[in-house]
Parts: C-alpha cells; structure tokens; sequence
C-alpha cells in the first residue's frame, strides 16, 4: 500500500501568528546597528574626503553610529511594538552602548601606543641607557633595570608580609583584631599612590634627611600599595581550601603550622601565585610614588639602596614632558615605546597570572 | 563505684603547646599587626611632615598664599571638581557595563567581557596621561569650541575655549575611564546577587527586561552602586598622571571646564612641583598630601562601611 500524500493546498489566506505579531522581527537589532555605523562611517568619510575635518576618525564614526542606533530603534520599536517594548529596547541598546563607549578608549590607546611605540622598537632601545645620549638613540635599559629590581624587592616586602596575615586573618584571626586588619585592608587598597610616596619620603626625611632618594624608597613605597592587594587575593584563595583537608590533617596528628605550611599552602599555591602576579601587574605601572622617592637619573644604578634609580613609568613621563628643542622627537618617541614595554610587561604578567590560575587550579575531587 | 565520681577522675592532661605553633601565629600576627602600624605611620609621619606648612605664615608658602588653608583651598577644589566630573561620566556607564554583563550579555561570552573591562585597569597611569594628551586632547578639542561657540552663555562651557584641548574636562574623561574597571567589578557583584526568584517572578508576570531589572535588581542593588561611587571617587581623587599630564594648570578656583587655564588637583600638583620643592614648598606639598589622605581615607570607610553593612558581600576588590 502506498501512501500518497496530498500536494499542499495552495491557499493565499495568511495566518497572523499572534506571538510574533506587533514584534519587529528577529535580528531587527543588528540589522540597525550594521546600518546606522555604515551610515556614520560614510557621512564622517564624506566630510573627512570633503576636508569639513581634519582626518578620518573611526572612533568617532563608531560613537555617532551608536547614537544613532539607539535612536532609530527606539523609533522603529515604538512605532511597532509599543512604549513598553520599546523603553526596553532603548534600555538594552543604551546599555550595549555603554559597553562600546568603554571599549572606545581602550581600542584608542592600544592602537596609540602601538603605532607610537612602534618607532623604537629596537635591539638599541632595550640595550642602552640615556647616559651621555643627546637627540636620538638611547634607550630604556637603565629604566627597564631599575624597574625590574624595584618590583623584586617590593615582592620580597610585600609577599611575605601580605601572605602571613592573610592567612593570620584566615587560620588564626578570631575577634576585634582580625576584623581590624580586614577593614583597614580594605580601606588601605583606596589610598591614593602618591600619598604612599609623600608617607615614604616623610618616613625616610627624618632619618637621613629630606635630599634622600634610592631604589628602596621606592621599593617600601610601593609595598605600602602591594600588601594590601595580595592580602586580598590570598585570603580569598585560602578561605577555597575545603576544611576536610584540615581536618584530616588534624586527625593524623599534624600541628596547626605544619598543617598549613604542608596542606593549606600548597593547595592554593597557583591562586596565590596569580595573586601576586596581578598585584605586581598593579604596582609596577605606579609612577608617583617612584618620581617622588626614587627621582630619575639617566644612567645605569643596579644598587637599591644608592642613589636615585630609573623606572619605566618615570622614564615615559620625563622623556615625554622634557621633550625639546631639535630632538624633541626622538625623546617623544622613546616615551612612547617605553609605555608599550611597560603595557607589554603588564599584560604578560596578567596573562602569565592567569594562565598559573587556569593550569595549575586544584583538581576538585569527586 | 561509678566512673563518673568527680573525685577519681585525672586532672585533665592540656595539649601539648608546640613551639613552632607558637612561632608561626606570633608571626602572622606580627605581619597582620604591621598592617594597623604602616596605616597609623604613613599618617603620624605626615603629620610630622606637615607641621613646618600648617604653621608658616605669610610669604613662605608657593603662590603667595597668606596660610596654608590659603594655599591649598584652590587644590581641594579642583581635586574635587575633577573627580565629580568623572563620576558624572562613569557612574551611569559602569551601571550600564556592568548590566550589560550580568543580565543582557549572552551568558558565554559574559565572563570574556568582564575580562575585557578589566584589562583598563591593567593599563598604568602615566600611559593614561600619555594617551590623554596625545590622543584624546585633539579629539576632543574640536567639540569643545563648538560647545564654546553655541553654549558659551552657559557657566559651565564659558569661553576663552583652550586651543589644546587640555583642560578640566578632558582629565574628567580620563579620571572616568580609569574609575570604570573598579566600579563595574563592584556593580557586577552586586547585579548578580540580585535574587533570582524576584527576577523569574517578574518575567513570569510579563515585565519586560528593563521592567524586572528596575523592579528586582537595582532596588537590591541600591547600596552596592553607592559604594561603587564612594570606591570611584576615592580613586579619582587620588589618581595622579593622568590629570598631572593632561591638565594645564593654574593657581585658581573656577568652575568653567573649557578654559585654558584650570583649577589643579592635589594629587597632580604634588607631583609636577615635588622635584623641584626646597624648604618649606616641601612641607606644604605634605601637607596637602595629608589633606588628600584624609578625605580618601574618609571617603573609603565611608564605601566600606556601607559594603560591610550588607552581610555576605566578598571580594569585590580581588
């Protein structure tokens, strides 16, 4: 037996789903986006071609674009769907767009930095200092050294100090004190960076008089910045590490220190490890309290604790604001490639941070 | 005889107190300790520093101040003024961002952006200013004199228009994106704490998106955005090169945000005159430095205060 089926019947009533009636269709949205940026692309081209501006800015484009999304839907919506819809798709498209705004900036300056940074991107640039260098050449050895040797001694201060009272805070800490220390962590994250150098230069001013700078000034002014950060981070690692693990040790007769020197530590060696990476990252771009207490210098100084030392940060500032004269553009261009070594050593300490977090996360036992 | 006679029973044997126990918790409370004392110093040695400034009298301070009050009103006033600026921008945008991620965002990609706002706070300061100066100054600078040209009757956009393009404003909208990592992270946090009941219930009621998220989310929300604002302003208030750079400074108090000349702020005042300070310049850059202390260590206990009222709030610095 055979099944015949019947062809279709050719019918031109359409039914009116009535879910989807009164809605704009799907993908409506994006449709107006691509839309509204083509046609802010091309009218900001058309004035650009037409020299109505100096330029092209794609940034700006972007941004009129937006706008002009967000009104045209809300138009097109109101006109359909109603006002309740659409307040609610003006409600999501304004939110989208604050998302874009902030993407803005941070496309804009790493495209700035790139290409300015770009220039000097040379073997010289990581092999010279600024010792006896007048116009162009030179480079940042000087400033990478010091930078890389005042972070260190920051992470010897800070590390330490800001792993054992974590985990007094998590271990130990009972009463008044702890929740002392936790409050004023947290209020110790909000001081400003220049304040942490003025308490540095105050605190060694009185002891060996106010012309004093070195590399160790720097180191502890940036520490009084770090510990908090990394008591944050490793308190919040710790308090992951199950309470059966202590407990378990307990039971076989493990003291309290070797407990968490041999159980607690080492499950969450990789959170505390990224801890301190990203602390790092956010100290070793701080540039006051350094300018304050470190000062600048234009030659090599591998001794921390004499004489006043180079860092990134400070070199980008004093070679772009001491800019003059016939070489002001090569000294303008050697602060822009110091800034993209210093978003570079940033970046890679993030990804490196995150990437320990990622591979080495303890294996949750089922 | 019972066992449970108190008499016969051994005097309870104490646990045995381990050296290394004794040492490992001194130490921790030592370091955690050294935390209260680094507060208690950095402002006991400003004090200290400050006390030659606070007393000088009239001609030894910079800017022919008659005291110190004198001298540093005009830096409260444009450390303050700068950083309300930037609120002003990056309140309502880091609202936005962080709904964007938590409820409108595609759920996938929603941790990817987080990341994405996050690598603004990755970007160091004195890079910030290098890119105000560089890039965003002239960008802006056109919009500015057409602002001078058509509003110019009003206070606020008052002309001479600066040609540069480096005024009050322009570090406004740096401050703003340099506070919107760390005011998204606390929204963020908040956002999703919002009950999730509450928000199904208002969907399954026919809300709309926006209508659940006004209804159920931001109410729960109200506290954390506020001290989301405090945390902001506590940094932008304290943040340095990017006004330090971008800004051209004056000695003055004025509230017109296109001007060439513009009021400075504490923060970048100290840095930009701190190499070159002898005697008693030191002492009062000091003690503004103090100043600027106090109103960010009130404005952070403030924020924290409120976080801490809300019980089960974590991390949201980390």
């Amino acid at each position: 037996m055979t099944v015949t089926t019947a062809p279709a019947p050719a019918r031109s009533i359409r039914v009116t789903n009535t879910l989807a009636s009164g809605r704009l269709p799907r993908g409506t949205a994006w449709m107006v986006l691509g839309g509204s940026w083509l046609f802010s692309v091309a009218f900001f081209a058309l004035l650009a071609v037409a020299g109505a501006t100096e330029g092209f800015t794609i940034v700006g484009a972007v941004f009129a674009g937006t706008i002009l999304f967000d009104v045209v839907l809300y138009a097109l919506s109101r006109i359909v769907e109603g006002a309740r819809r659409a307040l609610d798709r003006l409600v999501t498209s304004l939110v989208s767009t604050a998302f874009i705004i902030a993407l803005l900036p941070l496309i804009s300056l790493v495209w700035t930095v790139l290409v300015g940074g770009m220039a000097r991107l040379d073997l010289s640039f990581f092999t010279q200092s600024m010792r006896n260098v007048v116009g162009e050449g030179g480079g940042a050895l000087h400033a990478i050294a010091g930078t890389l040797l005042i972070t260190l001694m920051t992470a010897l201060i800070s590390v330490p100090v800001g792993l054992l009272t974590s985990i007094y805070l998590v271990e130990y800490g009972r009463g008044p004190l702890a929740k002392a220390i936790t409050f004023l962590v947290d209020v110790m994250t909000g001081i400003p960076s220049i304040v942490a150098g003025l308490f540095t230069f105050a605190l060694f001013a009185l002891i060996l008089g106010p012309a004093v700078r070195n590399g160790f000034m720097g180191a502890v002014a940036l520490s009084v910045l770090m510990i908090p950060v990394v008591v944050r981070s490793s308190e919040e690692i710790l308090r992951l590490v199950p309470n059966e693990l202590r407990e378990a040790s307990y039971a076989l007769g493990v003291p309290k220190w070797l407990t968490i020197l041999r159980i607690v530590l080492p499950t969450s060696l990789a959170g505390i490890v990224t801890g301190v990476m990203l602390a790092i990252a956010r100290v070793i771009g701080e540039t006051a309290p350094l300018l304050l207490v470190t000062g600048f210098t234009f030659s090599m100084n591998y001794n921390l604790f004499e004489d006043r030392m180079m860092t990134l940060p400070v070199f980008v500032y004093t070679q772009y604001t001491q800019a003059a004269g016939v070489s002001a553009q090569a000294s303008i261009e050697r602060a822009w490639t110091a800034a993209l070594t210093l978003i570079l050593i940033v970046m890679a300490l993030n990804l490196i941070g995150r990437l320990i977090a990622k591979i080495f996360a303890p294996k949750r036992g089922l | 005889m019972t066992a449970a006679t108190a008499g016969t029973r051994p005097a309870r044997r104490k646990a045995k107190v381990r050296i290394g126990d004794r040492v490992f918790a001194t130490t921790t409370i030592v370091a955690g300790s050294l935390i209260l004392a680094t507060l208690a110093a950095v402002a006991i040695f400003l004090v200290i520093q400050s006390i030659p400034a606070l007393v000088a009298g009239a001609g030894e301070l910079p800017n022919e101040a008659a005291n110190f009050w004198q001298y540093v009103w005009p830096l409260v006033f444009g450390t303050v003024w700068a950083a309300f600026l930037a609120l002003l921008f990056a309140t309502p945008l880091s609202i936005g961002i962080a709904l964007f991620i938590t409820h409108y965002a595609p759920r996938r990609v929603s941790q990817t952006l987080g990341y994405i706002i996050d690598l603004l706070a990755a970007v160091p300061s004195v890079v910030f200013g290098l890119w105000g100066i560089a890039t965003l100054a002239p960008f802006v600078q056109p919009f500015y004199q057409w602002l001078g040209d058509h509003l110019g009757w009003f206070p606020l956009f008052a002309p001479p228009v600066s040609g540069t393009g480096r005024t009050i404003l322009t570090a406004a909208i740096v401050l703003a994106v340099m506070v919107i990592p760390i005011m998204t992270a606390i929204c963020r946090e908040v956002f999703l704490q919002a009950p999730r009941l509450h928000e199904e219930a208002a969907l399954a009621l026919g809300a709309t998106r926006w209508e659940m998220v006004k209804m159920a989310v931001l109410p729960f929300a109200r506290s954390g955005i506020v001290s989301a604002i405090m945390l902001g302003l506590g940094r932008a208030l304290g943040e340095t090169f990017a006004v330090a750079m971008v800004l051209s400074p004056a000695f003055l108090v004025k509230l017109a945000v296109l001007q060439p000349q513009n009021p400075n702020t504490i923060a970048a005042n100290i840095a930009l005159q701190f190499p070159e300070a002898t005697g008693v310049s030191v002492n009062a850059l000091v003690a503004s430095g103090l100043v600027l202390f106090a109103v960010t260590l009130l404005v952070n206990i403030l924020a924290r205060w409120i976080i801490a009222r809300r019980a089960a709030f974590s991390g949201a610095n980390g």
